[in-house]
């Protein structure tokens, strides 16, 4: 039972490298904390600062109310589950789970104790004496999650634990690492790239991008409000759309509170088919359709936008949506066809406004 | 996929595997019964005639104690080189392991020992212990130590398993070092997590997975104790002082082509040959059991 308070941490490489450029936060008493962003954004190496793997550059890494900057891993009390399981595959399964224990000196019976409660909780029960090449991906995946429990640390450190599994495995062992995490009660620092495993996982989410939090928050209120263009695309699939206003488009759209050139937001699933002009403030959007994705219960449009009103163009960056293509979500399966234009709509209230440099700006009404 | 190859015509599968055969044959399966026959045969002092003698040699081999002793010796030799080379270079191999600046280039300078020749390696030793122009003996003298190869037995086999181990510390370096890297860093990490110390981690984890690696380097050092120390030793002390360094392979080569006793340096061949291979049979047999691949 512990918090974990990284107070400016900071961390850079001999070669001049800065991966982490000053991150605070606090994961409280038992609360499943989740790091997320792309990959190189600093989020792992941030969790092997608070492993003991890593040295911190500047900054305090606090643990239970102890600052454990100079601290070895093995005295942080802490356990790990690695992207690779990293279990010792010269021993038994059961091994696996006691070896912590016995480094520890801990009893015989104790022990024992442990791992079969440990082997009850995740089934693993028939297979203590396996070897790690004889299992499963899943069955290793557990028997990482053992090694991690029979411990009864004070903090579960996940880097991205399910990212070499199966797309059908990995939710059931999402869902089931969350029943254990509220069951044990531990506090949990969870990294990985993958939204939709944050989104589930978190009671804290911090979305990371280049060695620097973008934000921290429920994900529910970082999917309501993302803070930065950044989150808002990387938060949410397909991402948010967003495209850029002139100084003009701003004031016409939002009044005298706003006067700088902005960029728009406005969520796929805020946005709906309509053969008229949205009215009272609200965004319309004409769109020729480009292509269509049915998923089942969704159907997913994608638009550009044919005539720009009230919305400039600018050049896009690489790997990004030209910034006239647009994304609509809608329920069913119900689509006009390809070559089909068609308006979008999206009330006021859906809609984001950042700056030019993609902070958030919150607007009256 | 088809695996089998078809050939139309029956001898060009003979043809292709020929030219292998043929260096087997010629280089090593003609050689070895060569040795058989004349291992079996009894020449005279001037080598005019050959009298065929059944198991003469053999008999007066086995019951000559001085056989004995090389036999013991040559062991004593193979395990002091294979430990002292195999420990050595695993203490360098996880010392160069370490993320240290410079790293490659201390790992060249520790892998060119291997690049010397055999009698080149015994030469410098030589040089460097010689006990009236070695440097090593100079400072070893200083130091109190009677040191005198060319007349005490002892110095001189230390001596030979010191030049021979130095030799094939590059070569198990070079092993063990791919054996260390291959070692997934997060088992290594996930251990440090557990409460294990350097030294526990090293024992507990990284030592039984580079045992593939280890049972590897043990069958190729003591082969190459047996075998490729020849250079060495004769180079720096030809088996002396009083057949002290005088290893099997040595006494083939002293009794048959020194001594010309062709027909016991054959038979000592063939009983060399029939050593090494139940050496390596029980070592594949009993050794490998413990191995965890």
């Amino acid at each position: 039972m512990a918090n974990v308070v990284l107070r400016n941490v900071r961390k850079t490489y001999p070669g001049g490298f800065e991966a982490i450029k000053g991150v605070d936060f606090e994961v409280g008493d038992g609360q499943f904390c989740v790091l997320v962003g792309p990959s190189g954004c600093g989020k792992s190496t941030l969790l092997r600062m608070v492993a003991g793997l890593e040295t911190v550059t500047a900054g305090e890494i606090d643990i239970g109310g102890r600052v454990v900057n100079q601290v070895e891993p093995a005295d942080r009390d802490i356990a790990m589950v690695f992207q690779n399981y990293a279990l010792y595959p010269h021993m038994s399964v059961y091994n696996n789970m006691a070896y912590g224990l016995r480094n520890r000196g801990m009893a015989k019976p104790e022990i024992d104790a442990r791992v079969q409660e440990a082997a009850r909780i995740l089934e693993l029960g028939a297979m203590l004496d396996r070897k790690p090449r004889q299992l499963s991906g899943g069955q290793r995946q557990r028997v990482a999650m053992g090694r991690a429990i029979v411990r009864q640390p004070k903090v579960f450190l996940f880097d991205e634990p399910l990212s070499n599994l199966d797309a059908k495995l990995r939710v059931a062992m999402r869902v089931e690492i969350r029943k254990l995490q509220r069951r044990l009660a531990t506090t949990a620092i969870y990294v990985t790239h993958d939204q939709l495993e944050a989104m589930t996982l978190a009671d804290i989410l911090v979305v990371m991008n280049a060695g620097q939090v973008e934000q921290i928050g429920s994900p529910l209120e970082i999917y309501a409000k993302p803070a930065t263009t950044f989150v808002a695309s990387f938060i949410g699939a397909p991402p948010m759309n967003l495209m850029p206003l002139d100084a003009e488009g701003v004031r016409a759209r939002f009044g005298g509170a706003a006067t700088e050139a902005g960029i728009l937001g406005v969520r796929p699933e805020d946005l709906v088919i309509a053969r008229e002009p949205a009215t009272g403030g609200g965004l319309t959007l004409d769109l020729t359709v480009e292509a269509i994705e049915r998923v089942g219960p969704e159907t997913f449009i994608y638009g550009t936008r044919s005539r720009h009103g009230d919305l400039t163009a600018i050049s896009s960056k690489p790997g990004e949506l030209p910034p006239d293509d647009i994304i609509v979500r809608v329920p069913g399966q119900d689509a006009p066809a390809i070559g089909d234009r068609m308006f979008a709509t999206a009330l006021p209230q859906h809609l984001h406004l950042f700056s030019a440099a993609g902070r958030r700006i919150e607007v009256q009404g | 996929m088809q695996k089998q190859s078809v050939f139309h015509s029956k001898f060009l599968p003979y043809l292709l595997v020929l030219p292998q055969l043929a260096v087997v044959l010629v280089f090593f399966y003609w050689p070895a019964a060569q040795a058989v026959i004349q291992s079996f045969l009894l020449q005279d002092a001037f080598g005019l005639s050959t009298t065929f003698v059944w198991f003469e040699n053999y008999q007066d081999l086995l019951s000559d104690p001085d056989y004995f002793s090389t036999i013991v010796r040559t062991f004593l030799f193979s395990v002091a080189i294979a430990l002292s080379s195999l420990s050595l270079a695993l203490l360098l191999a996880v010392m160069a392991d370490r993320p240290l600046r410079g790293s490659t280039f201390y790992r060249t300078l520790l892998i060119w020992p291997y690049a010397v020749a055999p009698p080149v390696v015994g030469v410098l030793w030589v040089f460097m212990l010689n006990p009236s122009l070695g440097v090593i003996a100079h400072g070893l003298r200083n130091l109190g130590v009677d040191w005198n190869p060319l007349l005490d037995g002892n110095q001189a086999a230390t001596l030979i398993i010191l030049a021979a181990a130095w030799k094939q510390i590059s070569y198990n370096f070079l092993f063990f070092l791919a054996g260390l890297q291959a070692i997934p860093s997060s088992v290594i990490e996930a251990a440090a997590i557990d409460g294990a110390r350097p030294m526990r981690r090293f024992w507990t984890i990284i030592f039984p997975l580079l045992s593939p690696t280890i049972f590897f380097l043990i069958v190729v050092n003591i082969v190459y104790a047996f075998f490729d120390t020849f250079g060495i030793i004769d180079t720096m002390t030809r088996g002396g002082p009083a057949k002290a360094t005088e290893t099997l392979v040595y006494k083939v080569y002293s009794d048959g082509l020194l001594g010309g006793n062709l027909g016991s340096s054959a038979a000592q061949s063939v009983i060399l040959m029939g050593i090494v291979i139940a050496l390596t049979a029980f070592q594949f047999r009993f050794v490998e059991r413990k191995v965890n691949y």
